[in-house]
């Protein structure tokens, strides 16, 4: 890419090309973070609106759609409160490292083959590490605020994610054995655009994994059922109880960003990223060099959104988990099962150095009867409760 | 080397959107301090003792097991970045085997942190 764009402008030096070009995507990522986080807290109060038979937001805009532009003006105008006896220092830094742990993530996202911030060949060891900031911002900001709330709420943070770190690495080594390689574009193109190339039902081992890191990043997000962190009804708001203003939004920023990346981790570590049919690229590409990217970029965010709106769906349905419940799902269950899905996984491939496909096409039925049953379920309970109701569902 | 200056500029570039965004609130929010607006919140009582109270030693605990893990299973990775390479030239059971070892040493470690007890955190001890 940058080879090209220097051959375009031949009188500026390599350097520079490079430069201006590392800044223009540092600029569309983190535009497109914001426009994601914030339509995301509309449409997810939205949804716990309709789950809980309440209407949520629905005046700013039609249908409320700009009201997170609205909450954040009002953030922006909010006092910024820093408590008497707060570590101020301290207090100052926290909300960075929480904002930089996710936005620094999105740089190796492969939105398709070519739209990619940084191909780096550790990958997936990067987007860990790099997520691992927000627990030091998320300890800084309960320990600084000189709190008992937000001095429980910042312990809680750090035992959860750093319980949950271990079955997520875990799990994400299963993808690492499978495609030999930590860069996401190479762990992308080892897969296919048909489901039974993907890696989650590669073998019965892989879907394991899938599991255990979808568990995982949700307890890494910090959202419901993991969100002890921030327990609003025993911890007033746990670490973020005495920020105010941008900082304390920083913290929500974080949170729905983490959202997207959950997401598009699973959609291109199991399930084929960005892959489309061979059929559609060849349509595509007979119209022009650009339309192949355009459903590269469509098929990614397809994947990634059904796992968004999965997620959000998730929180407003299960109840919290207890903390010590939370410790024992994490090391009692999540990282030994994750132990036995290396060693299966590593054991398939010297059985079965092509492939088995008969259990590929096993689990990819399976997995089709367990969404079958969601919607069956799903279409069943709203006949149910429009038969029961005596009030009109206001869209 | 070079794939990483985006990394680099990403980082600067958040970092200074981050600022910016604090900047701009200290002016536009400017705080108007009052002694009760500062105290430590505490459900709207005066707070009773210091809130630097000593906190369970199981999170300590949980923090060394975390350490110890994080490092082991970083040492896996390369292990596992190898293995289909390896695979297609036929040292797969050799290769496999190694990566056994490995994780049946951290096994019994997982066991022997279970038998200890620190993962009962119901008890209150």
């Amino acid at each position: 890419m940058i080879q090209q764009l220097s051959l375009l402008f031949p009188m500026l030096p390599m350097w520079l090309v490079q430069a201006i070009w590392c800044g223009v995507v540092a600029v569309l990522l983190l535009t497109f973070f914001s426009l994601f986080a914030g339509p995301v807290s509309w449409l997810e109060r939205r949804i716990a609106g309709r789950i809980m038979s309440r209407i949520g937001p629905n005046r700013v805009g039609p249908q409320g759609i700009i009201q997170w532009l609205a909450d954040g003006v009002k953030n922006f105008l909010k006092e910024d409160l820093i408590p008497r006896d707060a570590d101020k220092i301290l207090f100052r830094f926290a909300p960075y490292p929480v904002f930089l742990g996710v936005t620094l993530t999105l740089v190796t996202l492969p939105f398709s083959s070519l739209l990619i911030g940084a191909d780096l060949n550790v990958g997936l060891l990067y987007i860990v590490g790099a997520w691992g900031l927000v627990v030091i911002g998320l300890i800084a900001a309960g320990w600084s605020s000189n709190n008992k709330w937000t001095l429980l709420g910042g312990m809680r943070s750090a035992a959860q994610m750093i319980s949950y770190e271990i079955p997520l690495v875990l799990s994400l080594l299963v993808v690492v054995l499978m495609s030999g390689s930590l860069s996401l574009q190479t762990i992308i193109s080892s897969q296919g655009a048909s489901p039974v190339e993907w890696f989650i039902f590669s073998n019965p081992f892989a879907f394991i994994a899938f599991v255990i890191f979808m568990i995982s990043a949700v307890a890494e997000g910090n959202r419901t059922p993991f969100d002890l962190p921030e327990a609003e009804s025993e911890l007033v708001a746990g670490y973020n109880t005495e920020y105010s203003g941008m900082r304390f939004l920083f913290f929500f920023f974080a949170e729905w960003g983490n959202l997207y990346v959950i997401g598009a981790l699973a959609a291109s570590l199991f399930l084929g990223g960005w892959q489309i049919p061979a059929g559609w690229r060849n349509f595509a590409s007979a119209q022009g060099p650009i339309l192949p990217h355009v459903f590269e970029v469509l098929m990614f965010q397809l994947k990634t959104w059904i796992w968004v709106l999965l997620i959000i769906q998730l929180r407003w349905t299960l109840p919290r988990l207890r903390v010590d419940q939370l410790m024992k799902v994490s090391w009692k269950y999540l990282t030994p099962f994750a132990f036995v899905s290396i060693v299966g996984t590593g054991l398939w491939m010297v059985v079965f150095p092509e492939g088995w496909l008969f259990m590929k096409y096993l689990l990819l039925f399976s997995m089709l009867a367990v969404i079958g049953y969601f919607v069956w379920r799903a279409i069943w309970q709203l006949r149910f409760t429009k038969s029961k109701a005596d009030f009109k569902l206001i869209v | 080397m070079l794939s990483y200056v985006p990394v680099l500029i990403l980082f600067i570039f958040a970092l200074l959107l981050g600022g910016a965004f604090v900047f701009l609130s200290y002016f536009l929010g400017r705080p108007k301090k009052t002694t009760t607006k500062l105290n430590p919140y505490e459900c709207g009582v005066e707070q009773a003792t210091l809130p630097r109270i000593p906190v369970n030693i199981k999170f300590f605990a949980v923090a060394l097991m975390f350490l110890l893990f994080d490092v082991e299973v970083a040492l896996l990775y390369p292990w596992a970045a190898y293995f289909k390479s390896m695979v297609s030239e036929g040292l797969g059971t050799f290769v496999l085997i190694e990566g056994l070892i490995f994780i049946g040493i951290l096994f019994v470690a997982l066991v022997y942190i279970f038998r200890t007890g620190i993962l009962h955190w119901e008890n209150g001890k």
